[in-house]
């Protein structure tokens, strides 16, 4: 459209200007065009995990995202990788030629089961929050989209959370001081669909006169115990992970404990030695030796692992809430209607 | 395509067009608009290249589709080749299985210089598709029809291409599996979660059973003239709940009942292990 150019030049002003004063990211505000590309592309690729680059504006607290395109399948071979690359800038330079914000905001992609918390997602989100100051990550669900559910997810790091990534520490003290717990890696942020009023009218005009849906179909399905099945299943395994990280932690403690012990005994040692000492008249030895194994401070291990596992698992607790709160309604439903 | 070397003094409509159909993703409608928003100052209206795949009963499945710059004056029509090039292996990188089958412009009807652009693709694929979307809603509806095109020839020479419409299917299932609330309006504050979903659903399904009673008491009462079929769909609706003696129904939906229970119990029993487990993590400090 005609005022493209200086939108596009009013909005790097408007970056310009949130570099000195960020106002929170309140809204993300997705194009019904982005929605359905983001679902064809994940469909059609599932089970197969998949991502993709997301296109839009930063205006203010809201960023709005108003168009993406696929990546193809991450194959490991370099000369690919950087084939990946070229593919993602033609994909731009193309994108820009018809007009469409040209302007990274972040990347979607597709997971199963809800299964996203991974380290691989965090390290994703560095990378791209080095280039761009706000970006979010949109994670969709194929497999819920079969019960009626529309599973997409807007998340960012938190800030607390990336400034402890940066500097790797994720031991408990410093967990403690920034007073950080599993709940606080992710942010989820509310997520807005809108629609240019062309597209509303189209819709309004295509949409069917039936008053059912696949949509509703999908939702009156009774049987959900596969995907119930699949969560738990996750559940137990995801416990398994987090008691293995707790055995971890035990072992760290007690090998700790066992050291201080053994501090204890060397000073013990080392002062009554120097006690004999002062009463010969000799010079007293000090009271630290840094060369002494037993001083040498035992690393403690990443917490974030353990973190990470904690989301996981509460994120499956959701799901199966959700979808039990739903089955609930349902029954309930199926038994009125036998009884009448 | 197929008319153009036969013998007869005036061919045309090649009957294996009359079988022809087309299927349309609401992507590729979207996409459209989109584009036609974003279209630069000066142009009248935009086109590009439609992606999908033929299926094997013949109907042409449009799912995917890309603008392509261009500029058209009255006399001719300059469309960017190497973009349309680009773009498209582009996208085949992503899907090899979406082939180019046809392209679309904006706007009522075939006009003059889509004659032009429908030989080049026809170069690209064979038998393209032409879509066109009225987004000037010029008859009052964003009418959306597809052609085909077909040579006209008087013996050996070609006369004319002639553009016929070809029926398309305009249901939407994808569209309707995310939900046209969120589709048709300008804007949605909140995606609907699991149970405000399923609220809505229940009550339209409530809505629908309100409608069977009634029309079926004015049947009854004489109110309204009996329709034959609609009486068949009810009675074939009402027999396809499996008869059930309903101690049997009680203790399978009990069951159901007691499975999903179970569940959130273990659920809630989770985390609360879970905000314990912090606490102590987090409290517990051998220094």
């Amino acid at each position: 459209m005609a005022n493209t150019a200086p939108t596009m030049a009013r909005s790097f002003l408007q970056v310009a200007a949130t570099e000195e004063v960020a106002p929170p990211l309140r809204v993300v505000q997705i194009e019904g065009l982005v929605v359905l590309k983001i679902i064809k592309h994940c469909k059609e690729f599932s089970p197969s995990l998949v991502t993709g680059q997301l296109l839009g504006l930063d205006v203010g607290s809201v960023l709005e995202v108003t168009n993406c395109f696929p990546f193809p399948i991450r194959e490991e071979d370099e000369e690919i990788e950087a084939d990946g690359a070229n593919y993602q800038l033609e994909m731009m330079r193309c994108l820009r030629e018809v007009n469409v914000d040209n302007n990274t905001v972040g990347w979607y992609q597709s997971m199963l089961f809800g299964c996203f918390q991974t380290v691989e997602l965090i390290e994703t989100f560095m990378n791209y929050q080095e280039n761009i100051r706000r970006c979010v990550c949109i994670i969709y669900d194929p497999s819920r989209a079969n019960q009626g559910v529309l599973a997409l997810k807007a998340l960012k790091l938190s800030d607390s959370f990336m400034e402890l990534y940066r500097n790797n520490n994720f031991t408990g003290e410093k967990l403690r001081e920034k007073n950080l717990s599993w709940v606080d890696i992710f942010e989820e942020i509310p997520i807005k669909v809108s629609n240019s009023a062309l597209i509303s009218a189209f819709m309004t005009g295509l949409e069917a006169d039936t008053p059912v849906t696949q949509c509703d179909y999908d939702r009156l399905q009774l049987s959900t115990s596969p995907y119930l099945e699949r969560n738990v299943e996750f559940l137990i395994e995801c416990m398994d992970d987090l008691s293995i990280e707790q055995q971890k932690f035990q072992y760290y403690y007690r090998n700790l404990s066992r050291q201080q012990a053994q501090q204890q005994a060397w000073l013990q040692k080392r002062r009554s030695e120097n006690m004999t000492r002062k009463a010969a008249g000799d010079e007293p030895l000090p009271e630290e030796d840094p060369s002494n194994p037993i001083f040498k401070p035992i690393p403690e291990p990443s917490r974030l692992d353990s973190f990470l596992i904690t989301n996981q698992v509460a994120n499956y607790c959701n799901q199966i809430n959700g979808v039990s709160g739903q089955s609930f309604s349902r029954l309930y439903l199926m038994k009125a209607l036998h009884e009448n | 395509m197929a008319g153009s070397e036969q013998k007869t003094v005036l061919q045309f409509a090649p009957s294996s067009s009359s079988t022809l159909s087309a299927k349309v993703h609401p992507l590729v409608i979207f996409n459209i608009c989109d584009c036609y928003v974003r279209r630069p100052d000066q142009a009248e209206r935009v086109i590009g290249t439609l992606l999908g795949s033929v299926l094997p009963d013949g109907t042409v499945d449009i799912r995917n589709s890309y603008a392509v710059p261009h500029n058209e004056s009255s006399e001719q029509v300059a469309l960017d080749i190497d973009y349309h090039h680009n773009l498209l292996l582009s996208h085949q990188k992503v899907n090899p299985k979406e082939v180019i089958v046809g392209w679309y412009s904006t706007g009522l009807g075939v006009t003059g210089g889509s004659a032009l652009i429908h030989d080049f693709y026809s170069r690209e694929v064979a038998n393209p598709i032409h879509l066109t979307v009225d987004t000037g809603f010029r008859n009052g509806e964003g009418t959306i029809k597809a052609y085909v095109s077909v040579n006209l020839s008087l013996g050996d020479r070609p006369l004319a291409a002639q553009f016929q419409e070809v029926p398309l299917d305009l249901r939407m299932v994808e569209a309707e599996r995310v939900g046209f609330d969120i589709l048709k309006t300008t804007m949605v504050d909140k995606i609907p979660s699991d149970l405000e979903g399923m609220e809505v659903s229940m009550q339209r399904l409530l809505a629908l059973i309100d409608d069977v009673y009634k029309y079926v008491d004015d049947v009854v009462e004489g109110r309204t003239a009996p329709d034959n079929d609609i009486g068949r769909f009810i009675s074939d609706t009402v027999a396809s709940l499996p008869k059930l003696s309903p101690p049997a129904f009680d203790k399978l939906v009990n069951d159901n009942v007691q499975d999903h229970l179970l569940l959130l119990y273990l659920s809630s029993i989770t985390r609360t292990q879970l905000s314990l487990a912090e606490k102590l993590n987090t409290a517990a400090q051998i220094l």
